[in-house]
Order: C-alpha cells, then sequence, then structure tokens
C-alpha cells in the first residue's frame, strides 16, 4: 500500500474528503443504475408472466363455457 | 447496367430480431456484470490505496480514477445513442431504438458524475469549484442535451414515434462531442489535457496509468451492462404474446 496506515488513507493529507466523496458518488449513482435496470426487468418479466396467466384462464373458461 | 448489390452482413439484420436480441442478450449479460465489477473494484483499489500520489497535487489526483472514465463514457454514452438512433431511423429497426433509449439515463448519470467529481477536485487544485471555461461549460450543455433527449423520449407515449424524435435530437446533439473533445485546444482553458489517448504512449508512468485503464473498461462494461437490461426488459414489454417469448424458459417459470 501506498499510505502508511489506514488512518493516513482515510485523511490523503487533507485530500480525503474530496477524494472519498467521488469515489462514494461514483459507486452509489452507477449502482443506483444497475439496480434501476433490473427492477425495471423484474417489471417486465412480471408483466409477461401475467399476461401468460390470464391468457390460459381465458382459453380454460371459453373451453367450459362451450356447450 | 451493373447493379449496386452490396448488403449489410447477416449478424447486423439479426441484431434487429428481438428474439435474437434477447437471447445473445442473455448470454452476455452474466459476463459483463462479473467483468465490470472485476475492473472496477481493482481499478478502485489500486487507484486509491496503491497509486503514488501525483509529485504536483498530491493526493487529490487520485479524483482522476473516477472522473476521467465517466467523463469519457458520457461523451462514448452519447454517440452510441446517436449511432443506434441513425441505424433505427435508417434500417427501421425496433431494437435501435431501444438501445438508443437505455442509452439515456446511464449517460445522464456519467455526465453527472464528470461534472462534480471534477468541480470537487477543482477545489483543492484550482481554488475553485467551479469556472465557467470552455471544457467544463461545453460539458454542462452535454447534460443539458441528455435532459432534452430524455424529456423527449417520455413526453411521446408512441415509441416509435418517441424513438425517432429522440434519435434526431441525439444525431443533432453530436455536434457538442467534437467540441467538448477539442475544447481544451481550441479555448485557454484551466482544464488539463487528456490524460491518454488510443494512439499515444501514456505521459504517465504504468502504475499510475494501469488503474485508470481499468476503471475506463469497467465503466464501458458497466454501460454495456446497464443497456442489455434495459432493452432486454423493453423487448418483454413490447413482444408481449410473441410466442417465442411465451415459450421462453425466463417467463414460463422454469429458472
Amino acid at each position: 500500500m501506498y499510505f502508511e496506515s489506514v488512518d493516513a488513507l482515510w485523511h490523503m493529507a487533507g485530500h480525503g474528503p474530496y477524494v472519498w466523496s467521488c469515489y462514494g458518488l461514483f459507486i452509489v449513482l452507477l449502482a443506483a443504475n444497475v439496480w434501476h435496470a433490473r427492477s425495471e426487468r423484474k417489471q417486465a418479466l412480471k408483466q409477461a408472466q401475467a399476461f401468460i396467466r390470464r391468457n390460459s384462464n381465458y382459453q380454460a373458461n371459453t373451453y367450459v363455457d362451450a356447450p | 447496367m451493373a447493379q449496386f448489390n452490396w448488403r449489410m452482413p447477416r449478424w447486423f439484420h439479426q441484431m434487429g430480431s428481438p428474439k435474437w436480441f434477447y437471447n445473445f442478450g442473455g448470454l452476455l449479460q452474466p459476463w459483463f456484470t462479473l467483468a465490470a465489477f472485476l475492473l472496477l473494484t481493482c481499478g478502485m483499489v489500486w487507484g486509491l490505496a496503491f497509486a503514488p500520489a501525483d509529485y504536483q497535487q498530491g493526493n487529490s489526483f487520485r479524483i482522476m480514477y473516477v472522473h476521467v472514465p465517466a467523463a469519457i463514457l458520457s461523451q462514448s454514452v452519447f454517440l452510441s445513442m446517436a449511432i443506434a438512433g441513425a441505424i433505427g431511423l435508417i434500417w427501421k429497426m425496433k431494437i435501435a431504438f431501444m438501445v438508443a433509449r437505455s442509452c439515456i439515463a446511464i449517460g445522464a448519470t456519467f455526465t453527472l458524475i464528470a461534472l462534480v467529481t471534477g468541480a470537487i477536485w477543482g477545489k483543492p487544485t484550482w481554488g475553485a469549484y467551479w469556472v465557467w471555461d470552455a471544457r467544463l461549460t461545453s460539458t454542462l450543455v452535454l447534460l443539458f442535451l441528455y435532459a432534452g433527449v430524455m424529456a423527449l423520449n417520455q413526453a411521446i407515449s408512441e415509441r416509435q414515434i418517441a424513438g425517432k424524435a429522440t434519435a434526431i435530437l441525439a444525431i443533432v446533439g453530436t455536434i457538442n462531442i467534437p467540441i467538448i473533445k477539442y475544447s481544451v485546444e481550441w479555448w485557454n482553458t484551466l482544464h488539463q489535457s487528456s490524460s491518454f489517448s488510443l494512439t499515444d504512449k501514456p505521459t504517465m508512468p504504468s502504475e499510475m496509468y494501469l488503474p485508470l485503464l481499468l476503471t475506463v473498461l469497467g465503466s464501458y462494461f458497466l454501460f454495456g451492462l446497464v443497456v442489455l437490461t434495459r432493452t432486454r426488459a423493453q423487448i418483454l414489454q413490447t413482444q408481449n404474446g410473441a410466442s417465442w417469448l411465451m415459450q421462453h424458459k425466463d417467463i414460463s417459470g422454469a429458472k
């Protein structure tokens, strides 16, 4: 490691707050994007599954109701 | 009379098939996730804790390992969005419009990160968070362009028309990309020139340069991952009822 201690890594000779806040922002915003994309996919999967369920019910009902 | 008979290669048209894109994207997705995670983690840990401090800027230069990838990607994503939009307009490919739509939020995020980390880096280095300099101003314009593209895309409910309108705005907006790139050469600026390029040898020692390469590559994979995931989600939404999709293992229950 370049720094002598974890404390030195945290403070970075006074630049710590600047550096750590930048890395934090990078991680949080990009993770939020990945999370959002994944939740969109989950939502779409649920919709597609619901479509199948509706569709199969409809077919079953018409079959039963038929004279 | 000889006829002009050149055609686009087969893979190009395959890419326009929702089924093909959905399946191929599904194969790529786990590898993109792994590559993005490993490259970004290694690059950031290396840049934070192991790279030597800069002789002029001290430790604040470590911001470069997140600032530069975000800045590069902010422009690459915009270009990708415009190219996807153009493909959609020329070949009438719905998938291309979906890809362009998937680029908007992640591109805007990279631009925002580049601006904010740049401002934070500016304080210890220049003594100010913000200056109205050519590079900074043109990047701010890029953020507004993304905001415009996003607003336009969401304002039109008919997907096909929204895709066309978005594509045109994205294509017109690319005029800003060379302005950002050459702003540090055309105008007097506080901003330093490029940290690296594809053609020249790096001006930094390799222990400073390699972590940057990792975070840039990792960011590209992350961009790819987000675009794949969101485009595949849009395919699911629009292809409702298509028989290939209804029988797909993702939906029919089998994991």
